[in-house]
C-alpha cells in the first residue's frame, strides 16, 4: 500500500499551546479577581491579554509559515476545513443558549408572571399589578432595574447595519471569486471592502449602545429585555470584531502574496466565520429588533 | 511535500519537562490525560471519603454543613470534569489513531492544548477550597438563586466551567476530524471499532452540548455581576429557565459519561467471549439513537419543578423511549456471549460487572423516568444510587475494564493477574455495599445534600459507609497494579489476548512513537465485529 501516512504532516513539540493555555490562565485569574473587588485584577487581566495577543502571533505566524513553505498537504487542508466547521458548529451552539433563553422569557415566563397557563398563582399572590408584555417595559419589581421608555426600533441603524452586513457577505464572496480566477486586485478590493464595512457595522452598534444607555436608558440592568438585548448583541458584535480582526489578517496576508487560486484555506475558514456572523445578525434582526 | 520535511520532524524530540509541556505526539497526550484523571479520581475521591464519613452516623460530627455541601459539588465537579471526561479522551487519544491506522491525532497541537488546560482549569477550581466564602456549595448543577451567594470563589467556578468546556471542544473537534480523515484505506466507516464509533457520536453531543453550558454560566455571572435579569423574576427572567438550559447540557452530558464506556465493553466481550459482537450495526445505530434521544429528554431532571403537563408528559414518553437502543445494547452483549469460549480475566471481569450493574442503574433511571413516580423520589438518595450506578459500576468500571485490556499494550507488560482479581472483586462487593442500600434510604425518604438525617435511616447509611471506604482503600490496590505493570512484569506480546481483533493488536507492545507511518494493508482491517 502506498505509503501516504508519512506525508500527513505531524507537528514538531510546540510550545504555543502552553503559552495559549497560561495566558488564558492568567486572563481569567485577572478577571476574577477584579470581580471580586481587586484592583490589581486589570493589570493581571491586562498582561494575559497580552500574552494572548503574542501567542496567537506566535502559533498563527507558525502555521502560516508552514503553510506557505508547501508542509500541509490536501489531507491536512481537509483536517483544518473539518476543525473549522465544527468550531463555527459550536460557536452556533453558543449563540443558541441565548437566543433559547430570548425564546423562554418571551414565550413563557413573561407570559406566566403575567398570570397566563400555571402562573395564575404567581401572578395573584406575587404581582397582581404585573400584565405581560413585550418589550418588557414594566417589570414586576421595577425599583431593582432601571427602566426604560422605549426601545431601538428595527427600522434605523439596526436596518442599516443589516444591509452592511449582508453586502460584506456579498463582497466577501467577490474577493473570494477573485482570488479563485487569479485576480489579486480584485482579491484586495474585495476584502478592503469587507473589512471596511465590519469595522463600520461595528462603530455604528457602539453609537447605538451609547444611544440606549445615555438616552433611552436601556442597559443590562433593564429587567429580562436588556439581558437579552445587549447579551446577544454584545456577544454578536464581538464576534464581528474578532471577524473583521480575522479578515484584515487574511487581508494582509493577500498583499503579502499569500495563497493560490486553489489553496487559500486560511481565507476560506475566515469568510465561512464571516458568513456565519453575518446569518446570527439575521436571526437578531428578526427575532431582537423586530418581531 | 519533501520527504525531508516529513522526517526530520520525527527526529526532534524534547525531553524532560519539556517533552510532556510541549508534546504533540497522542500517545504521550493520552498518558497525560489518564495520569491526570487518575490523579483527579482520587482527589474526587477523597471528598467522597468526607461525604461518607460525615454520613456515618446522624448528627453533625466532622465537618461544618457549609463545608459539606462544597465536598458534594466539588466531589462532583471533579468526578465529572477532571475524572471520567479526561479518562475518555485520554482513551481516545491513545487508541484511536491505532484503531483506525492513522500516524497520529489530525490537529495535534490543539491536541496539546486540550489537555494543558485541564491542570490550569483545576487550579483554579481546586484554590477556591481556601478562598473567602469557601469553595462552591450550590450543587454541581449550579442552579440560582442558591449559586449566586457563593463568596469569592463564583467567577473562578464559572470561568474554569468556560476553560474545561474549551478544553472538551477542541478535544472533540479533533476526534472527528482525526476519524473522518485520517482512517487507513480499507477502513471504512461500518468497519469501524465500536469504540470509535461511541467516541465520534460523544464528539458530536459535545460540541453540540458543551457551549450551551458555557452560555448559561455566562448567564449567570452576568446575573451576579452585571445586573442582567436572566434568572431573577423580578426582572421578568426565571430560574427554572436556567435549570432548562442546564440540563439541555447537562443530559446528552450524561450519554458523554457512558458512551466511549459502551464502546469498550463492546471490545471486551468478543474478546474474551471469542465471538464476534453480535448486531454490530445495530449497535451502531443503537449508539445514534441514544444520542438523539439525548437532546429531547432533559426536563425529567425537573420534573418536579413545575412544568406545564404536556411538558411532563412529552419528556416522560422520550425518557422511556431511551430504554429500547440502551435493551438493544444489553441484548447484544448477552449474545455476544451465548455459547462463546469464555474466559474471566480481570478486563472480562470488569465488563461483566459493567452490564449486569449498570443495567439496575439503567432500571432505577427507568423508575425515575416515569413522572409521578419521580415525584416521590425526586432530590432524595434514590436518585444518588441510581447516578452512582450508572457512573461508578458503568462509566469507572469500563474505564477499569479499558485500562486491564490495553494496559499490556501501553506499557508492553502484562498486569499482576492475581492482584487485578483482588481489585476487581474488592471493588465490586465494596461498591454495592456502598450504592445499593442507598435505593433503600430514598424509597425510605431521605433527602440528597443534607449533612445530617433522621435516626431511622442510620443502619443503612453506616453500611453504605463501610461500604464506601473499602471501595475507595481497594482503588489504591489498582495504582499498585498499574505501577507494578508500568516498571515490570512479563513481556507482553503483540497479540495480547489470545481473543482479541483490531489494528492495535498488529503493532508491537508497546507501540513505536510514531504509530502507522506507513497505512496498515487494507486486508489485515477485518473490522465490524467488535
Amino acid at each position: 500500500m502506498s505509503n501516504t501516512n508519512a506525508d500527513y504532516y505531524v507537528p514538531h513539540s510546540s510550545h504555543w499551546p502552553i503559552t495559549a493555555t497560561v495566558a488564558i490562565f492568567t486572563m481569567f485569574v485577572g478577571g476574577a479577581s477584579f470581580l471580586n473587588g481587586g484592583e490589581v485584577g486589570v493589570y493581571i487581566l491586562a498582561i494575559g491579554l497580552a500574552l494572548f495577543v503574542y501567542m496567537l502571533f506566535g502559533w498563527f505566524g507558525t502555521v502560516i509559515g508552514e503553510s506557505e513553505a508547501g508542509t500541509f498537504n490536501g489531507q491536512v487542508d481537509i483536517s483544518f476545513r473539518m476543525g473549522m466547521g465544527w468550531f463555527i458548529f459550536s460557536e452556533v451552539m453558543f449563540f443558541a443558549a441565548f437566543f433559547g433563553a430570548l425564546y423562554y422569557a418571551r414565550m413563557y415566563s413573561v407570559p406566566w408572571l403575567g398570570g397566563e397557563g400555571s402562573g395564575a398563582a404567581t401572578n395573584q399572590f406575587l404581582w397582581p399589578e404585573f400584565a405581560t408584555a413585550w418589550p418588557l417595559l414594566q417589570l414586576p419589581e421595577a425599583y431593582a432595574f432601571s427602566t426604560f421608555k422605549e426601545t431601538i426600533g428595527a427600522w434605523g441603524v439596526p436596518f442599516y447595519n443589516t444591509m452592511i452586513l449582508l453586502t460584506s457577505g456579498a463582497t466577501c464572496t467577490w474577493a473570494h471569486w477573485g482570488l479563485k480566477i487569479g485576480s489579486r486586485k480584485h482579491l484586495i478590493a474585495g476584502l478592503s471592502v469587507t473589512v471596511a464595512l465590519g469595522i463600520i457595522f461595528v462603530i455604528m452598534q457602539a453609537v447605538e449602545y451609547g444611544h440606549a444607555y445615555n438616552e433611552l436608558g436601556l442597559t443590562l440592568n433593564s429587567g429580562i429585555y436588556g439581558a437579552t438585548f445587549f447579551l446577544l448583541t454584545g456577544f454578536h458584535g464581538f464576534h464581528v470584531t474578532m471577524g473583521t480582526i480575522m479578515l484584515a489578517t487574511i487581508l494582509g496576508r493577500c498583499i503579502k502574496g499569500h495563497f493560490t487560486h486553489e489553496r487559500h484555506f486560511g481565507f476560506e475558514a475566515c469568510a465561512w466565520y464571516w458568513h456565519f456572523v453575518d446569518v446570527v445578525w439575521i436571526g437578531l434582526f428578526i427575532f431582537v429588533y423586530w418581531i | 511535500m519533501s520527504e525531508a520535511a516529513a522526517h526530520d520532524h520525527h527526529d526532534a524530540q524534547s525531553t524532560g519537562l519539556m517533552r510532556w509541556l510541549t508534546t504533540t505526539n497522542h500517545k504521550d497526550i493520552g498518558t497525560l490525560y489518564l495520569l491526570f484523571s487518575l490523579t483527579m479520581f482520587f482527589i474526587g475521591g477523597s471528598m467522597a471519603m468526607v461525604i461518607r464519613l460525615e454520613l456515618f452516623q446522624p448528627g453533625l460530627q466532622f465537618v461544618d454543613p457549609q463545608f459539606y455541601n462544597s465536598m458534594t459539588t466539588m466531589h462532583a465537579l471533579i468526578m465529572i470534569f477532571g475524572a471520567v471526561m479526561p479518562a475518555w479522551t485520554g482513551f481516545a487519544n491513545w487508541m484511536i489513531p491505532i484503531m483506525i491506522g492513522a500516524p497520529d491525532m489530525a490537529l495535534p497541537r490543539l491536541n496539546n492544548w486540550s489537555f494543558w488546560i485541564l491542570p490550569f482549569a483545576f487550579l483554579m477550581l481546586l484554590s477556591t477550597l481556601f478562598m473567602p466564602g469557601g469553595a462552591p456549595a450550590g450543587g454541581w448543577t449550579m442552579y440560582p438563586p442558591l449559586v449566586l451567594q457563593t463568596g469569592d470563589a463564583f467567577p473562578y467556578l464559572i470561568f474554569a466551567i468556560h476553560f474545561l468546556g474549551a478544553s472538551s471542544i477542541a478535544g472533540a473537534i479533533n476526534v472527528i476530524a482525526t476519524v473522518f480523515n485520517m482512517r487507513a484505506p480499507g477502513m471504512t466507516l461500518m468497519k469501524l471499532p465500536l469504540f470509535v464509533w461511541t467516541w465520534i457520536i460523544t464528539a458530536f453531543l459535545l460540541i453540540a452540548s458543551i457551549p450551551v453550558l458555557a452560555g448559561a454560566v455566562t448567564m449567570l455571572l452576568t446575573d451576579k455581576y452585571f445586573g442582567t435579569a436572566f434568572f431573577s423574576a423580578a426582572g421578568g427572567g426565571d430560574p427554572v429557565m436556567f435549570q432548562h438550559i442546564f440540563w439541555f447540557f447537562g443530559h446528552p452530558e450524561v450519554y458523554i459519561l457512558i458512551l466511549p464506556a459502551f464502546g469498550i465493553v463492546s471490545a471486551i466481550i468478543p474478546t474474551f467471549a471469542r465471538k464476534p459482537l453480535f448486531g454490530y450495526s445495530s449497535m451502531v445505530y443503537a449508539t445514534g439513537a441514544i444520542a438523539f434521544l439525548s437532546f429531547i429528554v432533559w426536563a425529567h431532571h425537573m420534573f418536579t419543578v413545575g412544568m406545564p403537563l404536556a411538558g411532563e408528559l412529552f419528556f416522560m414518553y422520550t425518557t422511556v423511549l431511551i430504554a429500547v437502543p440502551t435493551g438493544v445494547k444489553i441484548f447484544n452483549w448477552v449474545a455476544t456471549m451465548w455459547r462463546g469460549s469464555m474466559t474471566f480475566e480481570t478486563p472480562m471481569l470488569f465488563a461483566l460487572a459493567f452490564v449486569v450493574l449498570f443495567t439496575i442503574g439503567g432500571f432505577s433511571g427507568l423508575m425515575l423516568g416515569v413522572t409521578p413516580v419521580d415525584f416521590q423520589y425526586h432530590d432524595t438518595y434514590f436518585v444518588v444510587a441510581h447516578f452512582h450506578y450508572v457512573l461508578v459500576t458503568g462509566a469507572v468500571f469500563a474505564l477499569m475494564a479499558g485500562t486491564y485490556f490495553w494496559l499490556p499494550k501501553w506499557t508492553g507488560h502484562m498486569y499482576n493477574e492475581t492482584l487485578g482479581k483482588w481489585h476487581f472483586w474488592l471493588s465490586t462487593i465494596s461498591v454495592n455495599v456502598l450504592f445499593f442500600p442507598q435505593h433503600f434510604l430514598g424509597l425510605s425518604g431521605m433527602p440528597r445534600r443534607i449533612p445530617d438525617y433522621a435516626v431511622q435511616f442510620s443502619d443503612f447509611n453506616m453500611v453504605s459507609s463501610i461500604g464506601g471506604f473499602i471501595y475507595g482503600a481497594s482503588q489504591i490496590l489498582f495504582v499498585v497494579v498499574v505501577v507494578k505493570c508500568i516498571r515490570g512484569g512479563k513481556k507482553a506480546t503483540d497479540q495480547v489476548w489470545e481473543g482479541a481483533q483490531g489494528l492495535e493488536w498488529t503493532l508491537p507492545s508497546p507501540p513505536p512513537l510514531h504509530s502507522f507511518t506507513e497505512a496498515p494493508d487494507p486486508s489485515s482491517i477485518t473490522g465490524g465485529n467488535r
